[in-house]
């Protein structure tokens, strides 16, 4: 199959066109139908996706399976896939499919719902293989569209704020990208994302408005698409939407933003930054490391004080996602492997904390810590899968979420000391907020009236959690299966960059010294 | 010689005699109740032109020693003048009918105003300017007060009128002081007479008061304060009018003066457009958020979206030009689909403009409330809807002519923008629960409007129907 990116990234927007087109009513076997289109579409492109990791080359370090057309103002269609965005796509695809089925008990428009899961993973899909500058941006941002009606209409009482402030946040960080995009084709006269990576912007420094830009253009530029990336991702400070969407969004809303959407960030970071504005990395490196250190440690403690569990888990994510960062800008091969790996197994890991909520959210439609304690007496299956995530969130070795951390903690161990110092002290404080959630939730004396009918987990809601248990034991025990495909882009990578740093470096030099 | 002229303007000399003589026969026979066919035959008639235009032109031609220019440029104004004014006036019939609106002068002094905003963009001279300026002002101030029972009408029209006889004097003198400067009133004069290096203070002066005058017309910020009166107060089908086919022409002729008759002095008026610009932009978007009626929404939207347009006229560029054309047909049409669904919002027969009546609109009306949610996004400039193909247009213009500032003040106001337009979609989906819901009445005309726009807002990234060529063509003749 010649065209098979495009096939995968298309299977659910067609689905959805059907449902959009050919499903009335709202009665119950509508709402069935509709539940089952999503669910066969979404394992279909599941099951297609593994025909990419399946023809997928990981010694070659270029782009593969690349799809190239025409399109609108001399712009390009242009997919393809490498080491560093395989995975992702089969992240998206894999997770896909238990969002829906997690979703089996919504009953307001479910057609709907369905829809704009479907078409979120379309979008999704082609954030992570878009090979052109402005199809990357179209997908970036056309996300945000489903996103904001998924927490808009089907999300919790304070929707409305959230979804508004998701938005709102996330649109002004990809408009100021997008004005870098245009400043990017305005210089190198190309969108096309393979060719402008061995482009050279340029990075004299410069004064503007009386600022004095180390790194000049590439420094600027670094910044816009900075702006947007971080708040995706999303780094302190700039985090706040995240606890207010996912505490608004549904359950299944929750597992795809903390799953998939914060990827997007770090996906980024590693497909534009890093190797398009090297000097600009290499300029703002300690201040991002200082951003993630501090976003460690402060969201852990955040954390700690949440009263509400998906606002808890929604601070770890961002701790997590602080571990990511600071492997990233370390720019050394464990760093990025790290980083890479930790987003794949956060994309495991969050999903089925998300939906370790969602379960007891489903019976006793609350989230407060405080009305839950002794589930165990009643919810020993729950109680087991619960404690296998909450270990492998706390970073257990034999779970996916050790490596992700030692490999990052390693990577920026040879960059910066301090940084890896405090962010290591992240680590226990994880262990900590944690592990005190799990107690409060799932042991002591099961006392309130309210849980004591409480049912144990049903065969789907096990079906769900299988596969997730599975990818998070399996990584953790056999990491070489993602190191292995993802090694030699990153290796690429890295050497780029540490050319072009080398070679601003001679420039800079040879300018000082005539 | 003469008949070389006539040809040329043959389209307006068509359009104007139609007019005249329909009101004559008009008023000798049944009057009013000759309207709905007036109303059809007039759009009919301006479609057919537009499609007679689009078809025949070719090349530059120059009639009445340069008075009048047909050219690429003016031909695709003019089409995108005559299908918007027919739309709209189609899509007004109805309402204006049920509400004994429907007197036989109006489709007549839409035909007139049609005329007058021809002759602006093929402008070659200031006089040629002026009399397509006024007979398309005067057209306009008529129909803006043409519910004369309504106070509020009666308002937007005396309003509209006062300031718009200001603008024009404005103009005037700013006409009269180029004259005095420069000799003559031709812009193939101005421009061999106008240099950078030795422009004079009261050239500058008049330039600065013609583009004054120009401003207003568009309504850009600070000359706009009068758009969200008239807009409010003026009938919904009127309101859907002025923010259509005027401002495409007010856009154009401020195109063809800049270039045609100052094309060398780009650096001396471009400040002032950036200036002008960079206001609409951001107050049309900080502006709107306050509002509750949907009318005077759309008229800061529509200050804030030439503010964006004139970001393709500040660039100076052939591209930036072409941008500017591409969002105005852009703009155009998600106007139409937008005014198609504000007229449907009634309740009991009464029409509703207050944004709470649209809440759970979704439920009611999905088919209706999916397409106003396209249109809602594609005004906001998010992907993959066309609007944000025209924003990326003007922005490519606007770096390639080094205006960063510029871009990035837009592209933050775009995101302030973008809570407005998410508020309409937040109130049809989200809303509470309505116990007053609006009427799901709707005409074929009216619908077909706003599906056409949305479905327009998708497929326009697919396919545009040649009129990126034509807007690049457009550009290249009066960039040069």
């Amino acid at each position: 199959m010649d065209n098979i990116l495009s096939i995968v990234t298309f299977i659910p927007a067609i689905a959805a066109g059907i449902l959009a087109l050919f499903l009335h009513g709202e009665d119950v076997a509508a709402q069935r139908n509709a539940k089952w289109v999503a669910l066969v579409a979404t394992t279909v492109t599941f099951f297609v996706s593994i025909g990419i990791y399946s023809g997928f080359d990981p010694s070659n370090t270029g782009f593969q399976m690349v799809e190239e057309g025409r399109w609108l103002m001399g712009l390009k269609y242009k997919m393809g896939v490498d080491g560093i965005s395989v995975l992702f796509v089969l992240l998206t695809t894999f997770i896909m499919p238990l969002t829906i089925l997690a979703s089996w008990n919504v009953t307001d428009r479910v057609k709907e719902y369905m829809i704009a899961f479907l078409l979120l993973e379309t979008l999704m899909l082609g954030v992570f293989m878009a090979l052109d500058l402005v199809l990357f941006y179209l997908f970036f941002e056309a996300g945000l569209i489903p996103m904001f009606l998924i927490i808009g209409i089907w999300g919790g009482k304070e929707r409305i704020y959230a979804s508004f402030k998701f938005f709102l946040y996330t649109f002004l960080g990809s408009v100021l990208m997008l004005v870098a995009m245009v400043a990017m084709y305005a210089d190198a006269g190309i969108t096309d994302i393979e060719a402008l990576m061995s482009h050279q912007f340029s990075s004299e420094s410069f004064s503007v408005l009386g600022i004095y830009v180390v790194g000049g253009m590439q420094t600027l530029m670094f910044l816009a698409f900075f702006a947007s990336f971080a708040v995706k991702m999303p780094m302190w400070p700039v985090h706040t939407w995240l606890p207010d969407a996912h505490v608004q969004a549904p359950t299944a809303g929750s597992v795809v933003l903390a799953a998939i959407l914060l990827k997007m960030g770090g996906y980024g970071f590693l497909r534009f930054s890093l190797p398009m504005f090297p000097v600009g990395s290499a300029v703002m490196t300690d201040l991002v490391l200082w951003m993630s250190a501090i976003a460690v440690v402060y969201t852990s403690l955040v954390a700690l004080v949440q009263e509400d569990m998906k606002k808890l888990i929604a601070y770890s994510s961002v701790a997590h996602m602080g571990f990511v960062t600071m492997g990233i800008f370390a720019a050394n091969q464990q760093g990025i492997d790290g980083a890479i790996f930790q987003m794949l197994s956060h994309g495991f890991i969050s999903a089925a904390l998300f939906l370790c909520v969602g379960v007891i959210y489903d019976r006793m439609h609350t989230r407060d810590i405080e009305a839950y304690g002794g589930l165990v007496i009643r919810m020993p299956a729950y109680a087991l899968v619960f404690m296998l995530f909450t270990m492998a969130n706390v970073g257990l070795p034999g779970t996916s979420g050790f490596i992700g951390e030692f490999l990052t903690l390693m990577g920026a161990f040879q960059v910066n000391t301090w940084v890896t110092a405090v962010a290591a002290s992240g680590v226990i404080f994880s262990a900590a907020y944690a592990l005190w959630l799990y107690r409060r939730v799932v042991f002591g004396d099961l006392i309130k009236e309210s849980l004591k009918a409480i049912t144990d987990m049903s065969s789907r809601e096990r079906l769900i959690f299988a596969p997730l248990i599975v990818m998070t034991i399996l990584l953790g025990v056999y990491p070489s299966l993602v190191t292995d495909v993802i090694g030699n882009s990153t290796a690429a990578l890295i050497s780029n960059y540490d050319t072009a740093l080398a070679a601003a470096e001679a420039a800079t030099q040879t300018a000082a010294s005539h | 010689m003469i008949q070389a002229d006539l040809t040329i303007i043959l389209p307006e000399i068509v359009l104007a005699v139609y007019a005249m003589a329909a009101l004559i026969g008009a008023v000798y026979t049944s009057k009013d109740g000759l309207a709905p066919v007036l109303v059809w035959a007039t759009s009919g008639l301006m479609a057919v032109l537009a499609i007679w235009i689009a078809m025949n032109g070719d090349g530059t031609n120059v009639a009445f020693n340069g008075m009048f220019v047909d050219d690429g440029f003016a031909r695709f104004a003019k089409v995108a003048i005559l299908l918007s004014a027919a739309t709209v006036l189609l899509m007004s019939h109805e309402y204006m009918s049920r509400r004994d609106l429907l007197r036989f002068e109006y489709p007549l002094l839409v035909a007139l105003a049609a005329v007058g905003m021809m002759m602006m963009v093929s402008a070659g001279d200031l006089m040629s300017l002026y009399m397509g300026l006024e007979l398309q002002s005067l057209s306009l101030y008529v129909v803006a007060a043409m519910r004369r029972d309504s106070a509020k009408s009666t308002e937007a029209g005396l309003k509209y009128f006062v300031l718009g006889a200001l603008s024009s004097g404005l103009l005037l003198y700013g006409a009269s002081l180029v004259y005095g400067f420069t000799g003559t009133t031709l812009f193939s004069g101005i421009i061999q007479t106008v240099h950078h290096d030795d422009i004079s203070i009261g050239l500058l002066f008049g330039l600065v008061l013609l583009i004054s005058g120009l401003a207003f017309k568009v309504s850009a910020v600070p000359f706009h304060m009068w758009t969200p009166d008239v807009y409010e107060g003026s009938p919904t089908p009127i309101t859907a009018f002025f923010a259509t086919a005027p401002k495409v022409a007010a856009m154009a002729l401020f195109a063809r003066l800049l270039h045609d008759a100052f094309g060398g002095v780009i650096s001396d008026w471009q400040q002032v457009i950036v200036l002008l610009s960079v206001l609409s932009m951001l107050l049309g978007a900080v502006a709107a958020i306050g509002q509750r009626d949907i009318k005077r929404l759309m008229a800061f939207s529509s200050i804030a979206h030439m503010g964006y347009a004139l970001i393709g006229l500040a660039a100076g560029t052939e591209m930036g030009v072409k941008a500017m054309l591409m969002y105005l047909a852009i703009y155009v049409t998600m106007n139409i689909g937008t005014f198609a669904f504000i007229l449907m919002m009634e309740r009991d027969g009464k029409p509703v403009t207050d944004i709470d009546a649209l809440r759970q609109y979704s439920k009611r009306n999905p088919g209706n409330a999916l397409a106003l949610l396209i249109l809602m996004f594609s005004l906001a400039g998010v992907p993959p809807m066309l609007g944000f193909f025209a924003k990326f247009g003007v922005w490519q213009a606007g770096i390639d002519a080094d205006l960063f500032g510029l871009v990035i003040v837009s592209a933050i106001a775009s995101v302030i923008g973008a809570f407005y337009y998410l508020r309409i979609v937040f109130y049809m989906y989200f809303g509470a629960e309505n116990e007053d819901p609006l009427d799901t009445r709707s005409t074929p005309v009216l619908w077909a409007a706003l599906m056409g726009s949305a479905a327009l807002m998708l497929i326009g990234v697919f396919y545009q129907f040649g009129v990126e060529g034509a807007a690049a063509a457009a550009a290249a003749t009066l960039v040069n």
